[in-house]
């Protein structure tokens, strides 16, 4: 009752710091995705920009409207791109996997140690923000490469005899991005652990159920927020991912970011580049769109609380 | 007392704890406990903040691990066993119930810890819930129950594997007042009716005297005494259980008589002495403490024949309770005693209730002070 009023007399308020993120996504998402969705629908043309305008006001007032499927249809018929959207599916769902299984112990273990060193082992794992994205990819190459450090070393103590195929393979492609995501799964991880109530895992073992046990039905089940949200944080960006693919993949190394970068800069074909963009976009969004649906629905029940 | 003396002594107990100590660092949480319980007992333990009565619940419970001593329960050594090796169950203060699952999951998660066949947990739930009268709310998650609900819920999951022995940390410390009386009761029964020995943690004195059958005083690590509740409020064995159980006027001074049949003590903030009408054991001008329960104080306005057992003082304050008021008299020493006298007592001798800065007489039988040496 009381906080109700209270509400009602923040109101107007309310509404304009609620309205703040709204705008931000309008402003930084909605509207560039217009953009792309427009150009993805005109021609490849020899301008500046280099594609055609989709409405033409003709004399006479007659309004021209030109919606070019045909990128689109390629993308749909052609089934390279098929083969890449799948793949980099499934190279952003493989990093994700990893970065859960690897992640979720290191989360695990800094919820639990105690405050004082949670805090030291916390920023080691955000020390790499503060050397260039870029710069640590080079750090790997230098590291990975067929006279690179490993290489060397393995050589040097006769280990192997030939430098090992460290590189510019599905290894090296796995190996980066999952080095480049996992602070992005630890962090969410963590945060849903370390708010986790320690009574409940007493509770757990006082009522007969040994470690193992515990972690498997409260433990695991309690954060799964905590994964959904590192999940979506590492495998939305990974889908997209082209600098690491292209700097330390394979030749064959099929990634959706590697074919948007040969379309707008190789071939200048801003319309292809537009709706190969849209096509991801659609991929990625309708999955959580329905996990958001879900989630909220989950929040409403919590509301009664 | 002379018969919960002989049964203890018939009866071999049914968790033993032998000289129990639990160290944090340095200092010591749990410093020496020795204590017997019989089957089937409520047994209290109440000691104020901090005395260590939850960290010896939890060795108990096996969330803890002893540095040194022995427990022993229906005769198996349990000290170094794992909690989920213990016939132990814990309900915990803030009931630990999991968030995730409903009110039968909770109830049924120790059963399917045991591999119990699937048509036995069903039922042994659906006991559980009419023990507790939550049958309706089977399906709900604990965030949609109220605090009393929860803790109803809380007490049926710890009940649902049929512990040996049953651990209560506070069991009604998050309800509020009014909820908490009526629970008490409540609680009673349904431990009474599952006919579970069982161990409370509580602060609350009056909350261990309705609820259990045996009561322990802690402080600072210690058990100071053990007895019913009778016996605890009306033998004493030290002035932190006199001033803990109920409320009570202590005066100290040397043993200048002692007798078999009585004991003078001269109390130099009384201004006189204190009689006692038998024998204590203890060398002569030993210093001792007697405890007078206010209950215990007799009030005049008339002066009363000088004597030990008798002061003369100035009413300080009143504070009123309905059916009795307690009198706050300021002695000559200036130590305040408190009397609790019932509201006809004037009425029915005719005269005026003494107030504020009243002349009035205090004095007790020799039967009444209780002698402490500690
Ligand atoms: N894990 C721990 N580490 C260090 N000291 C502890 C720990 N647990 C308890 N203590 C200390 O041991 C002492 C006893 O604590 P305990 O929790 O048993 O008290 P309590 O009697 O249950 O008090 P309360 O009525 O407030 O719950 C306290 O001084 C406490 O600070
Ligand atoms: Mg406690």
């Amino acid at each position: 009752m009381n906080i109700q009023r209270l509400f009602k007399r923040l109101k107007p308020g309310r509404g304009a710091v609620i309205s703040i993120p709204y705008f931000w996504l309008l402003l930084f998402f909605l509207v560039p995705f217009f953009i792309v969705l427009k150009i993805s629908f005109a021609e490849q043309d020899l301008a500046i920009p280099p594609f055609t305008s989709l409405m033409n006001l003709e004399e006479g007032g007659l309004l021209h409207i030109t919606l070019n499927l045909g990128n689109f249809d390629f993308i749909l018929s052609d089934d390279f791109y098929a083969k890449t959207y799948l793949s980099s599916l499934q190279a952003a769902l493989f990093t994700t996997l990893m970065c859960l299984l690897l992640g979720y112990p290191i989360a695990y273990a800094i919820a639990r140690t105690d405050p004082a060193r949670r805090n030291v082992l916390l920023m080691l794992v955000m020390l790499p923000f503060w050397t260039s994205f870029l710069l640590r990819v080079y750090a790997w190459m230098g590291l990975l490469n067929e006279n690179g450090l490993i290489n060397s070393f393995l050589l040097a103590i006769g280990l192997v005899d030939e430098p090992l195929p460290l590189f510019h393979n599905n290894f090296s492609l796995y190996l980066v991005m999952v080095y480049a995501y996992l602070p992005f799964m630890i962090l969410p991880l963590f945060s849903h652990l370390v708010k986790m109530d320690g009574r409940l895992l007493e509770a757990a073992s006082d009522l007969g159920a040994g470690p193992i046990k515990a972690f498997f039905t409260i433990t695991l089940p309690l954060s799964r927020n905590g994964i959904i949200a590192g999940s979506m944080m590492v495998f939305i960006p990974a889908v997209g991912e082209f600098v690491i693919p292209e700097l330390v993949g394979g030749p064959d190394t099929l990634m959706i970011g590697k074919v948007l970068w040969n379309e707008f800069f190789d071939n200048n074909n801003w319309p292809m580049a537009a709706a190969v963009a849209t096509v991801m976009v659609l991929l990625l969004i309708v999955p959580i769109a329905f996990l958001h649906r879900f989630e909220t629905r989950q929040l409403e029940g919590k509301g009664n609380e | 007392m002379v018969d919960a003396a002989k049964q203890s002594a018939s009866e071999k107990p049914y968790l033993s704890i032998t000289n129990i100590v639990k160290k944090f660092g340095d200092t010591a949480a749990v410093d020496g406990v020795t204590l017997d319980i019989r089957r089937k007992e409520i047994f209290a333990l109440l000691g104020s903040s901090g005395c260590g009565k939850s960290t010896l619940l939890r060795m108990l419970a096996g969330m803890e691990r002893p540095t040194s001593g022995q427990i022993i329960l229906d005769g198996q050594d349990i000290t170094r066993l794992a909690p989920y090796e213990r016939p132990i169950n814990m309900m915990f203060q803030s009931y630990a119930l999991f968030p995730h699952m409903s009110v039968a999951d909770n109830i049924a998660f120790g059963l399917k810890q045991d591999k119990m066949p699937k048509g036995e947990i069903d039922a042994r739930v659906a006991e559980m819930l009419d023990l507790v009268q939550m049958r309706k709310y089977a399906n709900r998650k604990p965030y949609q129950l109220s605090g009393g609900q929860q803790q109803r819920v809380a007490l049926a999951r710890s009940l649902a594997k049929r512990p040996k022995l049953l651990l209560l940390d506070e069991p009604l410390g998050a309800l509020d007042k009014k909820l908490r009386q009526q629970t008490q009761l409540e609680l009673v029964n349904t431990l009474e009716k599952v006919g579970v020995t069982c161990i409370m943690v509580t602060h609350d004195q009056e909350e261990a005297m309705t609820m259990a059958t045996r009561i322990g005083i802690m402080s600072e690590g210690q058990l100071l005494q053990v007895g019913t509740p009778a016996e605890i409020y009306d033998y004493p064995n030290c002035r932190f259980t006199a001033e803990f159980i109920g409320d009570t006027n202590l005066f100290t001074g040397p043993v200048v008589v002692d007798e078999p049949d009585r004991v003078e003590i001269e109390a130099a903030e009384l201004g006189g002495r204190i009689w006692i009408d038998h024998g204590i054991t203890g060398p002569k001008g030993m210093q001792v403490w007697a405890s007078i329960r206010p209950e215990d104080v007799r009030v005049d306005r008339d002066p009363v024949a000088a004597g030990p057992n008798a002061a003369k003082g100035a009413v300080t304050e009143i504070a009123y309770f309905g059916s009795y008021s307690v009198y706050h008299v300021k002695l000559g020493s200036g130590k305040v005693l408190k009397a609790m006298v019932p509201v006809n007592r004037w009425h029915e001798a005719n005269l005026e209730p003494p107030t504020w800065g009243d002349q009035v007489y205090v004095s007790w039988r020799a039967d009444m002070p209780v002698v402490l040496t500690r």
